[in-house]
């Protein structure tokens, strides 16, 4: 075990934890922000997408110890108010139909809109094939993450 | 006028106020639930009053609506208030909705499966809302003296022109707490509809959206531990030792130990149909620490039955299909005379491998079990079930057992087998303490309860002028025999005969997301579309002539044929229209398809793009007729979603076995679908009929799967006859 000082969603947090421990169970067991999903553990099904700095990232994958300074954003710090640009389209799309994948789906498609602000229909598809969505709402995605690039652009 | 009776459910009517604690705690979950808004805050009542068990309105007109339906994704904690709103009156958007917890007393049929929530719970939501609404009226009538059948109801409003009198909702509410219940209600004419059929967004957006735990696994309570579960790596194996004490020394370990899932005393219901009896379990503090944990435990297994292969099943199959059974599961006139008598006569097999459900959402669910009483949490289609099997393998009456459902991250079948409760119920008592069982995925895929692999022999026989004289099906599936043998074309054929059986296997299965048609539809309407072009017919006009005999002059008793073949005729029409098939332009690229299943009917034509070495779907039309639409814009959600699963699992999924063993543990080698392989568009017609609401989240997945086929056909001139299409020849995406 071993402490570690992070800095998540604008806060400093503290954890004292095995270091091979990935940050999805940090923050999920030790931080108690469940948004980020469970979804495979190997990094085949991007539900716990988180960013890193400006990038999404798979948080399964990624042991506490390798963080160090820089900070981390989860669904739950991706807005204060839910009002986000792409959790606006979300909303607006009504794109879930269980919900469990769409924080990731969301986390990733910020980090890619932040980089990528005008999108195609293929570059979006590029960049969300890591993300698996069981219900098929895929369609609804890609409608959602070109309003989004509409609103952020407005 | 539509007037229903009350009486049926008049118990639960009267039965109020019997849900956790009352109104003011229902008002805080309400608050905690997400960040509320300064206006909400205003909003909340300073006192809720029972009218029924659906629902309580507050002293300022607000009203909170129960859902009594677990929600698995389909939709059904937004449509089913919906319904209770619009025969009540309310604005919408004074609707709050709670999920409410399991109580067989007061809610019929507490059940996600079989997309029956809505056609089951139709009348009673109805009722409940209709129900309200009398008794707010009632309560007028009687405060300004005035007759009833004068006073109107809308948004929430309750007016008497008359004497120029009104009042909200939350001026009455108290005294419509005290009027009788009335022994029969006026329901509304559907034509007065103002929220049925409106686009409403999902009522838990704003959460989904933010991360706010809603999943059973995202529960936490105080001094809660982790719980996770070994369970053999094959199907035949069963425990036999393990080397718990070198893990229990581990970090975070709190114990590891054998659990009896079930004993053989255990009154074991439907839904614990894949039950594994013998597990074994691992608590600690943490997620991570229990996953350590499994990983350094060596279990030693001992064979109880034989080690299964794929290559055995699908000769099994194989072999069941190449004999006759002894009773017919339907026979209609003389296959045997009329093949010979016929000019062309068509045979083709069709495969599909076993598949797991694999929801995002792992299997897990939480308990605190003592010796007086169980607490159990979490994503169940099925609580009713679970709560019987605790009952009978705690030793506990079903009075102290309760069951709160979550939201749940997928069903798609798979939560109706509720052992995941059983074993972390089991798990509970044994440490009494309160306990998380969460699975991980590979737990979650090699578990069994899959989707029956199946084999299906197709035989038609045809005439000169390309008339279908016979047709000949034999089904056959592991644990399942297939047919549905009083569908179509039962009943439009006149030598019919269908012949069903059933492969024995350990590989546990159960209902996965539309069952048997799933399969069966898929290898149906691609067989009619090779028929069709045997016959030298279009393949939807061809579709049309054996419904048009089904109508006309149905073979057999009509009332033994499984479908309506108008509504069926009206469905592939729509489809037809809307895709403009008949306009000419060469159909190169796309299939059709239509199918019944669940009370509705659906049609569809599916259109490939231009890239025929590895062909993607381009645009999907889907015409589909399940009566009344509840909500248009998540309707709409669950015909794609059902496309999109069924052109998945058909193209890219299977779970295959070597010794027992399922070959496939997690999603680096188990393929679903992703996002470029999705379709590019999918538009969605509603039949707008008047009639009462059937199944909407299973129907649009199994034609889809024919129509795929039939369009890789025209795009590469070969057929698919194995699923998962992938393996063969021809490749998609």
């Amino acid at each position: 075990m071993a402490n570690f000082s992070l800095k998540v969603n604008g806060q400093t947090k503290e954890v004292d934890v095995d270091p091979s421990t990935p940050m999805l169970w940090v923050l999920r067991d030790h931080l108690k922000l469940v948004g980020t999903k469970f979804g495979c553990g190997i990094a085949q099904c991007g539900a716990c997408t988180v960013h890193l700095g400006d990038n999404a990232v798979r948080s399964c994958q990624l042991p506490v110890s390798a963080v160090g300074e820089q900070s981390i954003t989860t669904i739950e710090g991706l807005s204060e108010n839910g009002d986000h640009p792409v959790q606006k389209a979300w909303l607006e799309e009504d794109v879930y139909q269980c919900g469990y994948c769409q924080a990731g789906q969301i986390m990733n498609a910020s980090a890619f809109l932040k980089r990528n602000p005008n999108p195609t229909d293929t570059e979006i598809e590029d960049a969300m094939n890591g993300n698996i969505c069981r219900c098929g709402t895929y369609t609804r995605i890609k409608k959602a993450i070109k309003n989004a690039s509409t609103i952020s652009n407005a | 006028m539509t007037l229903i009776k009350t009486t049926y459910n008049r118990r639960s009517f009267l039965k109020t106020g019997s849900l956790a604690g009352g109104g003011m705690i229902l008002g805080f979950s309400w608050l905690a639930s997400c960040k509320p808004t300064p206006e909400q805050v205003n909003n909340i009542p300073k006192e809720w009053f029972d009218i029924n068990s659906f629902l309580k309105i507050g002293d300022n007109g607000m009203v909170t609506i129960m859902s009594p339906n677990p929600e698995i994704g389909q939709n059904v904690k937004t449509s089913m208030p919906m319904i209770v709103a619009d025969e009540l009156g309310v604005d919408w958007k004074n609707v709050i909705v709670e999920q409410a917890p399991l109580n067989t007393d007061i809610f019929q049929r507490q059940l996600a499966g079989g997309s029956q929530s809505i056609r089951v719970g139709w009348s009673g939501l109805r009722m409940a809302g209709a129900t309200a609404r009398h008794m707010l009226v009632a309560a007028a009538a009687e405060a300004w003296q005035v007759d009833a059948s004068e006073i109107t109801v809308s948004a929430g409003v309750i007016s008497h022109t008359a004497s120029n009198n009104s009042a909200g909702f939350g001026e009455m509410a108290s005294k419509a707490a005290t009027m009788p219940v009335p022994e029969e209600v006026k329901l509304k004419e559907s034509s007065n509809f103002d929220i049925i059929g409106t686009d409403r967004r999902n009522v838990d957006g704003p959460n989904i959206v933010t991360g706010k735990p809603l999943f059973g696994i995202d529960i936490q309570e105080e001094g809660m531990l982790i719980a996770m579960i070994v369970h053999p790596p094959a199907f035949g194996l069963t425990y036999k030792s393990m080397n718990a004490n070198d893990v229990k020394s581990m970090p975070g370990i709190k114990d590891v130990f054998p659990i009896d899932a079930y004993k053989d005393d255990t009154e074991k219901q439907w839904s614990d149909g894949g039950a594994i009896n013998k597990l074994v379990a691992i608590v600690g503090e943490s997620t991570w620490q229990c996953m350590q944990a499994k990983k350094a435990l060596n279990v030693t297994w001992e064979e109880t039955s034989a080690l299964e292969s794929t290559k055995g099943h699908d000769e099994a199959l194989t072999k069941l299909l190449n004999t006759s059974s002894k009773k017919p599961a339907r026979k209609d006139g003389d296959v045997a005379s009329a093949f010979r008598k016929a000019d062309k006569v068509i045979e083709r097999t069709y495969s599909a491998p076993f598949l797991a459900h694999n929801t995002m959402e792992p299997m897990n669910f939480f308990a605190d079990v003592n010796g007086e009483r169980a607490l159990l949490n979490g994503p169940i289609q099925t609580p009713e079930f679970l709560e019987k099997t605790l009952a009978s393998r705690l030793g506990l009456p079903v009075e102290k057992i309760d069951i709160k459902m979550t939201r749940m991250g997928g069903g798609f079948g798979r939560r109706l087998y509720g052992t995941f409760g059983v074993e972390a119920a089991v798990i509970s008592q044994k440490m009494q303490a309160p306990i998380k069982l969460v699975y991980t995925r590979e737990d979650d895929m090699t578990q069994g309860t899959y989707r029956p692999t199946y084999k299906v022999k197709y035989k038609a026989g045809l005439d000169k002028e390309g008339n279908l004289l016979a047709w000949h099906v034999k089904g056959a599936g592991s644990n399942d025999d297939l047919l549905f043998e009083n569908r179509f074309p039962a009943g439009a054929v006149d030598n019919y005969l269908a012949e069903k059986f059933s492969l024995e296997t350990n590989v546990t299965t159960g209902a996965w997301r539309a069952p048997r048609s799933n399969f069966v539809a898929g290898a149906e309407q691609a067989f009619i579309d090779e028929v069709a072009e045997a016959a030298g017919k279009d393949p939807i006009e061809f579709r049309l002539e054996l419904f048009d005999r089904a109508i006309k002059n149905p073979v057999g008793e009509p009332e033994k044929n499984d479908y309506d073949p108008e509504r069926y005729a009206g469905v592939l029409k729509l489809v037809r229209d809307k895709s403009g098939w008949s306009k000419g332009q060469g159909n190169a690229k796309r299939g059709v398809s239509a199918y019944y299943c669940h009370n509705s009917y659906v049609a569809q034509v599916l259109d490939l793009n231009d890239d025929t070495d590895a062909p993607k779907v381009d645009k999907v039309w889907c015409a589909v007729d399940c009566g009344i639409v509840i909500n248009p814009m998540a309707a709409k959600n669950q015909i794609e979603g059902g496309i999109i699963d069924g052109i998945g699992h058909a193209t890219y999924s299977e779970m295959t076995f070597e010794n027992g063993q399922p070959q496939h543990k997690n999603f680096d080698t188990y393929r679903l679908i992703r996002h470029k392989e999705a379709p590019k568009e999918i538009e969605t017609f509603f039949v707008d009929n008047g009639i009462d609401p059937t199944g909407l989240g299973e129907p649009s997945l199994p034609p889809i799967i024919g129509a795929l086929a039939n369009a890789l056909y025209k795009a590469t001139g070969q057929r698919h006859y194995n699923q998962p299409f992938i393996t063969e020849k021809s490749v998609i995406g």
